[in-house]
């Protein structure tokens, strides 16, 4: 019989989830043997053209970290969408939008003319900007279009799982790549990992108090952060109440709060309402104009709450305009 | 009639890159490119984020080397906040960047660089990865290095909660102290670190060094580039990865310029071309003068050789010895043999190792305080550190909330972007002659940009350990000339 045939391909990524399947490859030699990985780009070759004759839905599952941000990456997407049987999203980034999904809050000319124009190191006097098609004397150079925003991968195709996390965690991946070779998944569109919050699992939970009230936010470098305690209690903004678990508390064992990477809980469908809600709901006052002065405290609150997913947020973007 | 060739390497400079190189009517190459398809923007969408947050944001430009990135940025906010941390704590930073050094290094010799040479650039494409490394060295050596480098991020998983993209650090510290269970795992794998990187010299020398035929391509022409150098050295100019000052020297080098962080900008700039999303640096006062090599061109290099000929030594006396066999062995300082990244790569690894062992003797860093609280108006912060793949530097701007206004981003390959480029088309014009390409070629060509190890991505290499290439070369007419790929 031969092996289920497995791909990874990344979009806009920075490489750390292939990092974390790398970090886990001792642990999963017996998946890897049971699989047979026709492609890896970081690890192994292969170029559009091989993928192109390969028969529709004949590679059984393909990984694809990262944002889709370039059109090269929403062309193979589609493609991969078309050769595999599943598409899992894996990590924050193709999950949510991930950090690189922050970009939505500004307009792609904003961007360009950051990064190439006004930056103060830039040397431009000419005002070039990167285009698709450059003609050298030689002949025609091109590169993918940056598109106007930064779209989680659902966006563009059609996903059948999700993996979580920036990066995935050890835990998860594991369970999910058992799950797959049994074909024990769950329903099709579920995230592969706890339904509950991170509050659940986490062991500061002992020192959280029966009712959390929040007078005035923190911010971690305004205070001496408590190594035992609830992060809420000592008014730092923790995002593990609205935050799904399986991250192995990773952060929280660093002695800093959770950012959210994880995305929400089973049933909320926009990670930043949820957070805001979530800790909202922990303000101790009555009064309002005493509740608009706590929450002045909080320094960036879309930035914070929609940290890991904006492509995916109601509001995905600042402007909406045709590509 | 011009004939065009595409080399598309599927490494990662922040994305992919692809090479285009045009032949001209007798199938010499008339020019090459190195294209880099991928950009993200942090530099404007970190716009209105809480500066304490940037280290956790900013790591996420690379998965391969966040601590590069989160360190430079905790250092930018030291400077941001005005605040000087407790000894402990800058003790643990760079005890922590240490064994982050160490780890990439050693790996990168391992699975990336080392197959070209302990394998051999002639070797079948089969046997040019880590698996071919094993047999010549061993499998237990494999298995020690497998072994170490799980020990090195299970250490820094203890000390800043995760290793890929850390979260200990802040303005003023760390968000956690050390334990002494913590130092005493770290001490071991230090001394093993130490021994490790000693056997890596022997490995380099025994089956790389008494190799006339590699060391005659060492030195060839073809891997030749008389540039500047950059890198952070200490008070007595010796090699530094954490701090510093930033200093520059002339192709013959001599010192050209050394300067604080701080004043970046005043001596070095970006290039833009249209046809890539990468800038390209150069020196200032020299000016962009195109892709070409020389004192008058304002083009530097940065990285493991880059940072030994900008040094006057090494701290710790094992990797000062190596040091000075090094240029001895090569005929004197500066070498601008690309090649010799690899050696200067393991030179450094065991300096990383020495200074953990140092760090982790140090009584100090079991210090309870590991914070000091900013009180300080933020405004304005510089930050620096030594990537493995070059100097890295983060410029902040904030209001008075300590929310950032502009971020200027120097990142680390971006540095040695132009000199690559310079290298492949040097390569390419040496090797292609009337439009014979073949697999020992390609290699060639192969092995010139993997001397600088072009990051992202780059550890996620490991499992063959060769860069995947593909050349296809075309008629003018668009006709398929000729065609091979190394897979």
């Amino acid at each position: 019989m031969s092996k289920p045939k497995v791909a990874f391909y990344w979009c806009s990524s920075c490489g750390g989830c292939d990092e974390a399947i790398v970090d886990l490859a001792e642990d999963i030699l017996k998946v890897i043997e049971a699989v047979d990985i026709v492609f890896w780009p970081v690890a192994m070759d292969f170029k559009t053209k091989d993928v192109e004759a390969m028969p529709d839905g004949s590679i059984a599952v393909t990984f694809i970290s990262g944002a889709v941000r370039l059109s090269e990456q929403e062309e193979m997407a589609k493609l991969l969408r078309k050769k595999s049987g599943l598409i899992v999203a894996f990590g924050a980034c193709a999950h949510l939008g991930g950090i690189p999904g922050l970009a939505n809050f500004f307009e792609k000319k904003e961007i360009l003319e950051t990064v190439y124009l006004t930056s103060l190191s830039t040397s431009n006097p000419q005002g070039i900007l990167p285009q698709v098609e450059t003609e050298v004397k030689e002949g025609i150079l091109t590169i993918p279009k940056f598109y106007d925003r930064v779209y989680a991968l659902d966006q563009v195709i059609e996903v059948d799982y999700y993996l979580p996390g920036c990066a995935p965690s050890k835990d998860i991946i594991t369970n999910a790549l058992t799950a797959i070779l049994e074909g024990k998944l769950p329903p099709k569109g579920s995230v592969l990992a706890p339904s509950n919050s991170l509050c659940a699992s986490c062991k500061r939970n002992e020192s959280k108090p029966e009712k959390l009230r929040i007078k005035k936010f923190f911010r971690p470098h305004e205070v001496i952060i408590d190594q035992a305690k609830c992060f809420l209690d000592q008014g730092l903004i923790c995002l593990g109440p609205a935050t799904r678990d399986g991250c192995g508390s990773r952060c929280i064992e660093g002695n800093m709060p959770c950012e959210g990477c994880f995305g929400p809980t089973e049933k909320a469908m926009d990670m930043g309402a949820k957070a805001l809600s979530a800790i909202s709901s922990l303000i101790d006052s009555q009064d309002e104009d005493e509740i608009k002065r706590i929450v002045d405290t909080i320094a960036d609150p879309a930035g914070t709450f929609y940290r890991f997913s904006l492509p995916k947020a109601l509001i995905p973007r600042k402007r909406e305009r045709k590509i | 009639m011009t004939r065009r060739i595409t080399i598309d390497p599927i490494t990662r400079l922040e994305g992919h890159g692809k090479i285009e190189i045009f032949l001209n009517d007798e199938g010499n190459v008339e020019n090459a490119y190195l294209q880099v398809p991928e950009l993200r923007g942090f530099e404007k969408f970190v716009v209105g984020r809480p500066a304490e947050d940037m280290p956790r944001i900013t790591e996420r430009i690379c998965g391969v080397c966040p601590t590069a990135h989160h360190m430079a940025s905790t250092k930018c906010l030291d400077d941001l906040f005005k605040i000087d941390p407790p000894q402990a704590a800058k003790k643990i930073r760079e005890l922590f960047y240490s064994i982050f050094m160490f780890e990439d290094h050693t790996l990168h010799f391992y699975f990336l660089g080392g197959p070209d040479f302990v394998v051999g650039p002639k070797a079948p494409k089969e046997e040019r990865n880590i698996i071919g490394v094993l047999g010549k060295v061993g499998l237990e050596v494999g298995k020690k290095v497998i072994g170490i480098r799980k020990k090195a991020r299970d250490i820094m998983t203890e000390m800043a909660g995760r290793v890929i993209h850390p979260v200990f650090g802040l303005p003023g510290g760390i968000s956690k102290p050390l334990t002494k269970e913590v130092v005493k795992t770290i001490k071991e794998v230090a001394k093993e670190g130490v021994e490790f990187s000693q056997f890596s010299l022997k490995v380099f020398d025994d089956l790389v060094l008494k190799n006339k035929e590699y060391l005659d391509l060492i030195k060839s022409d073809i891997y030749t580039h008389r540039t500047y150098y950059m890198g952070l050295v200490d008070e007595k100019n010796r090699l530094n990865f954490y701090d510093g000052k930033i200093r520059v020297v002339d192709p013959e080098g001599k010192e050209y310029v050394k300067f604080p962080v701080k004043e970046y900008f005043k001596n070095i700039e970006e290039h833009v071309e249209p046809w890539s999303y990468l800038k390209f640096l150069f020196l200032k006062d020299k000016g962009w003068k195109g892709f070409v090599d020389g004192k008058d061109s304002g083009i530097y290099r940065v990285a493991p050789l880059a940072r030994l000929n900008v040094s006057d030594g090494i701290e710790t006396p094992r990797a000062n010895e190596e040091y000075d066999r090094m240029y001895k062995t090569l005929g004197g300082k500066p070498s601008h043999l690309t090649l010799a990244f690899h050696w200067a790569r393991l030179i450094e690894a065991l300096y990383a190792a020495e200074n953990m062992e140092r760090l982790a003797n140090d009584p100090e860093i079991l210090h309870p305080k590991v914070r000091t609280i900013p009180t300080a108006t933020p405004e304005e912060g510089v930050g620096v550190v030594e990537a493995p793949r070059g100097t890295l530097i983060h410029h902040y701007k904030t209001d008075k909330r300590g929310i950032i206004e502009e971020a200027n981003l120097i990142v680390a390959t971006q540095n040695n972007s132009a000199a690559i480029n310079m290298g492949i088309q040097k390569a390419a014009k040496a090797l292609i002659k009337e439009g014979k390409v073949d697999e020992g070629i390609l290699n060639l060509i192969e092995i010139t940009f993997r001397a600088y190890d072009p990051c992202h991505g780059c550890g996620t290499h490991l499992l063959p350990g060769h860069v995947p290439l593909e050349i296809n070369v075309y008629k003018k007419s668009g006709e398929l000339f000729y065609s091979f790929r190394n897979h």
